[in-house]
C-alpha cells in the first residue's frame, strides 16, 4: 500500500482512546439488576394471578384487578417489565448495530415506545382500579 | 452491522494435504490455516501428517516439527514453548489457548488450528494485535503514585495487600480471552476486551497505586466497560487458569461501590 491511499494516519491508540470516556454506564447496570431483583416476586405473584384468573370469568378478572393491591402488583409488574425490557433491547442495539444513525434512531424508537406502552399500561391497569 | 459471516476474501479454502514420511508409526493429522497477504488467493487449510513418534509432546511442538522438516512456509509466533511469553496464543481444537501448554493427546482425532478470531490476519497463524496492545496502554498499565518511598526503599506492601493482586499479576497478555469473547469481536474497536480490563483491575486493586479513581473514570463507559455481559468465554479459555470475568465483576462493584 502506498502512503497517499492509506486511508487512515491515526494510530491505533488514537483509535483505542476514542472520545474518552463517557462516563456513564454503572446507572443503567444498577437499575437493570435492581428492575430484574424486583421482577422475581412480582413475577411469583403474577402466576399466582394468572392461575386466579384462569378460574374466573371476565368480570370476575376486572374485579381482581380492581383490587388495590392487585392493582398495584399488576401496575409495578408491567412497569418494571417494560422497563427491563427497554434497558435490555438498548444493550442488543449497541451490540449489534454499528451506523450511528440506524443505531440512535432504534435507540429512539426503544425508549420512546416503552414509554408510550408504559402510559398506556397505566391507564389500562387504573380505569379498571378507579372504576 | 455485526459481521456474523466472514468476508468474501477470507472464506477458508481446501489446501494442500502433506502425508506422513515414510516409516511414520504413529501419526496424527493437523489442519492449519494457511494465509498469505502477498498472493491475495483466499485462505487455505492444509492439512500435515505428523509422526508423534518422533515429537515433543505439545501441540507447539508438532507446529515446530512441520516448519523444521514438512513445510518451511508455515508462519507463527513463538518463544519460551513454557507459557510465559504469551506468543503462541492460537485457536486449537476450537479454543483459544497457547500451543504450548496444549498437550496433542489431549485433542480427539484431527487438530484444527487457526489463528486467533476475529482479528486481522497478517499471515498464517500470526494475527495483527496492534489494537488490542494499544488498549492496553490506554489503561496506563503502571505504577502512579504522588507518595514517593523513602529514598533508596521500595513502595512498602502488606501481605494481605499483595494477595490483591494474585490471579491479576500472572496475566501474560496473551489476547486468548478477549478474542473468545462475542462482545469483543463484535465491538473490539470500543470494548476494552476481558484482557485489558483484567490489566486495568490490577492497577485498581494494587494497594501502591493512587490513580484509583482516574482509572475507574477512565473506564466508566457503556462500550470501554460494560459490553462485557458475563458471557465468560473468557474465564473458560484462559491457559493460564485466570479469572477475567471476576476482574470485570471487580471493576463493576467498584463503580457501584463509590456511588452508595
Amino acid at each position: 500500500m502506498t502512503v497517499s491511499s492509506k486511508k487512515t494516519f491515526r494510530s491505533p491508540l488514537k483509535a483505542s482512546r476514542g472520545l474518552g470516556s463517557a462516563k456513564d454506564g454503572t446507572h443503567h447496570w444498577v437499575v437493570q439488576r435492581l428492575s430484574a431483583i424486583a421482577l422475581i416476586p412480582l413475577s411469583i405473584w403474577f402466576v399466582y394471578a394468572l392461575l386466579t384468573a384462569i378460574m374466573a370469568d371476565a368480570n370476575a378478572a376486572r374485579q381482581f384487578v380492581a383490587q388495590p393491591v392487585n392493582a398495584i402488583l399488576l401496575f409495578l409488574l408491567v412497569e418494571a417489565m417494560l422497563y427491563h425490557g427497554a434497558l435490555g433491547v438498548q444493550v442488543v442495539v449497541e451490540d449489534y448495530i454499528h451506523k450511528p444513525c440506524c443505531k440512535i434512531t432504534a435507540l429512539v424508537v426503544v425508549k420512546l415506545g416503552t414509554v408510550v406502552l408504559m402510559a398506556a399500561a397505566a391507564l389500562a391497569i387504573g380505569k379498571i382500579a378507579l372504576g | 452491522m455485526a459481521e456474523f459471516t466472514l468476508p468474501k476474501n477470507s472464506k477458508i479454502g481446501k489446501g494442500k494435504h502433506y502425508p506422513a514420511a515414510d516409516g511414520a508409526t504413529k501419526t496424527k493429522k493437523f489442519s492449519i490455516y494457511r494465509y498469505n497477504p502477498d498472493t491475495g488467493e483466499n485462505p487455505r487449510l492444509d492439512s500435515y501428517e505428523v509422526d508423534l513418534s518422533t515429537c515433543g509432546p505439545m501441540v507447539l511442538d508438532a507446529l515446530i516439527k512441520i516448519k523444521n522438516e514438512i513445510d518451511t512456509t508455515v508462519t507463527f509466533r513463538r518463544s519460551c514453548r513454557e507459557g510465559i511469553c504469551g506468543s503462541c496464543s492460537m485457536n486449537i481444537d476450537g479454543t483459544n489457548t497457547l500451543a504450548c501448554l496444549k498437550p496433542i493427546e489431549d485433542v480427539k482425532g484431527e487438530v484444527k488450528i487457526f489463528p486467533l478470531p476475529h482479528l486481522p490476519v497478517i499471515k498464517d497463524l500470526v494475527p495483527d494485535l496492534s489494537v488490542p496492545y494499544a488498549q492496553y496502554k490506554s489503561i496506563k498499565p503502571w505504577l502512579q503514585s504522588e507518595t514517593k518511598p523513602v529514598a533508596g526503599k521500595e513502595f512498602l506492601q502488606s501481605e494481605a495487600e499483595r494477595e490483591k493482586v494474585d490471579g491479576l499479576w500472572e496475566c501474560i497478555l496473551c489476547f486468548s480471552c478477549s478474542t473468545s469473547c462475542p462482545s469483543y469481536w463484535w465491538n473490539g474497536d470500543k470494548y476494552l476486551g476481558p484482557a485489558v480490563l483484567l490489566q486495568a483491575y490490577r492497577w485498581i486493586e494494587d494497594s501502591r497505586d493512587e490513580a484509583t479513581g482516574e482509572r475507574l473514570d477512565d473506564l466508566e463507559d457503556p462500550f470501554k466497560l460494560y459490553r462485557c455481559h458475563t458471557i465468560m468465554n473468557c474465564t473458560n479459555t484462559c491457559p493460564k487458569g485466570l479469572n477475567p470475568a471476576k476482574a470485570i465483576a471487580g471493576i463493576k462493584q467498584k463503580l457501584v461501590e463509590r456511588t452508595v
